[in-house]
């Protein structure tokens, strides 16, 4: 008995599994020794420091800013941030993330040889997050063990080629080729941006690439940056508005993680605005650990994915994080961010005014990265089908979208006890919503047959519809 | 100088550094340098010294410091584009 506990031990050990997801990666691609054993103890070890990451992020910065915001406002505020929420969720959904992750992978490759989205999905973060994601969702409607990890895989397979599937017809005028194909979860966000965007289109419209636009706002692209200035400006208001509502003479007993602010068994005195500064910092901080983490995981495991598939899906088509557009276009991806943030900073008025005149909601702060990231390739879509107006109206409608999307998902988290934080990526948010709510209506064994006839329907139709002409010709 | 550490950069050190990682890797086995190290990370972790070679976006080569030497920059139009890796790799190399 001894032995099975010890490997049902490993098997329940998300570190330890991880790390054997990248050595049977290795291991089937015949690598050298030397190189699985250098895998796979980077991939144990960058799951560790992910660990490590989460919890320096909600112990020093996450949970004193739903605190504070909470205190100032009377509401609840989220940072839409996917390595936050990631962090959370892994801590009791970590085995079924890393096998939902593994099983997707390889349902991936099916998918793409036996239906006609042969996308092989690369973009290795989005796809640890998205399982994630569906491991916590689908747990909601009652689901575990085997069932979870099989409906959760059957569904991350069907975004893995669906996503890069609703983005390609305007992916393929930006990048000019079908041979690549944009894999990142912000996917119907861009779908849309390109919708609105062709809505403009005219024989003479201008493109961004056209004008001349100030590159200087680059340095956002540094994630570390990026993060740390949004924080740090978030965390300096909020916690304004609390200090001027009198938060520091508060008895320090009714709040859990704001000991620091309110100077309780420190030896220095802090200012409010130095706590500020270094709690946003570290926020960044913590999001620099978890990346660095989930680096070391993804840099094995993906590229044996990739091999793998390539192997098994002739004419398999690599769909990529969204930067690969970004050289096409580099005033779009500008203008699209900077658009992107306004919208987001109208949706959040727009919250505000409906938590306090219609029914109560979450607030979702805009965040520089999911603005920058996906609203720059909102923007890149919006310019490829209507040029500058079609650019910047784009990545307005996916600002709000992105806003009002993960506002209506948070229900679905709360539940879990994840408020402070969400996804931010317009992906996670509609399956949450559509998946967390099919998981409240038909809990059980429906929602299993659901996950799983989704996954088969591509398949089905593949073999049943008649093949279009161009598709035909191609076999 | 001779090349022995390649670094690829990108905004957030995951998807598109990674991808070229793995172009470079296979360019270098073409061109029987597999001895060479390649690794990927943020472009904040770009500094003197940190690689011999910096293989960046033309987006991002900007985010290359100024004491860096000319020679080791690498900077790709398309960074999905594996003839452009090879000759701009190839020259690099001196081959």
């Amino acid at each position: 008995m001894a032995v099975i506990d010890f490997i049902v031990n490993i098997l329940s050990t998300p570190a330890i599994l991880v790390g054997l997801l990248a050595f049977l990666g290795l291991a089937l691609q015949r690598k050298p020794v030397e190189e699985i054993a250098l895998g796979t103890i980077k991939t144990i070890v960058g799951f560790l420091v992910l660990n490590a990451g989460s919890a320096f992020l909600q112990s020093d910065s996450l949970n004193a800013f739903g605190e504070v915001f909470n205190y100032a406002f009377n509401m609840q505020g989220v940072v839409p941030n996917n390595e936050a929420v990631v962090s959370m969720a892994l801590n009791d959904f970590g085995q079924a993330s890393a096998l939902i992750m593994c099983f997707g992978m390889v349902l991936n490759i099916v998918l793409a040889r036996f239906s006609r989205m042969h996308y092989i999905f690369l973009t290795g973060h989005h796809t640890l997050y998205m399982a994630c994601m569906l491991a916590v969702v689908l747990s909601i409607g009652g689901l575990d063990g085997w069932m979870l990890i099989a409906a959760g895989s059957c569904i991350l397979a069907v975004i893995m080629v669906l996503s890069p599937a609703y983005c390609q017809p305007t992916f393929r005028k930006i990048v000019g080729t079908d041979d690549i194909a944009l894999g990142h979860f912000g996917g119907i966000g861009y779908a849309l941006a390109g919708k609105v965007g062709s809505l403009f289109k005219s024989k003479n419209s201008k493109s961004t690439e056209d004008i001349n636009f100030p590159q200087r706002l680059i340095f956002l692209r540094d994630n570390t940056v990026a993060i740390g200035i949004t924080m740090v400006a978030l965390f300096v208001i909020v916690t304004g508005v609390a200090v001027g509502r009198g938060i520091l003479s508060e008895d320090p007993s009714q709040f859990s993680y704001l000991n620091n602010l309110l100077n309780v068994g420190t030896e220095t005195t802090n200012n409010w605005i130095v706590w500020s500064v270094t709690s946003g910092l570290s926020f960044a901080g913590g999001v620099y650990i978890i990346l660095s983490g989930v680096r070391m995981i993804v840099g094995e495991i993906v590229p044996a994915f990739k091999g793998i598939a390539e192997k098994l899906v002739p004419g398999a088509v690599p769909a990529i994080d969204c930067p690969v557009c970004y050289p096409y276009a580099p005033n779009a991806v500008l203008i699209g961010f900077l658009t992107s943030f306004v919208a987001g900073i109208v949706g959040l008025f727009v919250l505000a005014g409906i938590n306090a005149a219609v029914v109560p909601c979450a607030l979702i702060l805009p965040g520089v990265v999911p603005h920058f990231f996906c609203g720059a390739t909102a923007g890149v879509f919006g310019n490829a089908e209507g040029g500058l107006k079609g650019c910047i109206a784009g990545a307005f409608v996916h600002g709000l979208f992105i806003t009002f999307l993960p506002a209506n998902c948070m229900p679905v988290f709360t539940m879990l006890g994840f408020t402070s934080a969400t996804f931010s990526d317009a992906d996670f948010s509609w399956l949450g919503i559509l998946f967390g709510n099919l998981a409240q209506m038909a809990p059980g064994m429906p929602l299993f047959i659901i996950c799983v006839i989704c996954f088969l329907l591509p398949i089905l139709y593949n073999f049943i519809a008649p093949k279009p002409k161009k598709a035909a010709d191609a076999e | 100088m001779e090349i022995k550490k390649i670094m690829c950069a990108c905004g957030s050190g995951l998807g598109s550094s990674m991808l070229v990682e793995m172009n470079i890797k296979d360019v270098l086995k073409k061109l029987g340098r597999e001895d060479v190290q390649v690794f990927h990370s943020v472009t904040g972790d770009i500094r003197l010294g940190a690689a011999d070679l910096f293989v960046v976006g033309r987006d991002l080569a900007a985010f290359i410091p100024s004491d860096i030497p000319e020679e080791q920059h690498c900077i790709l139009t398309n960074i999905v584009d594996k003839k452009e890796l090879e000759a701009k790799l190839r020259e690099k190399f001196g081959m």
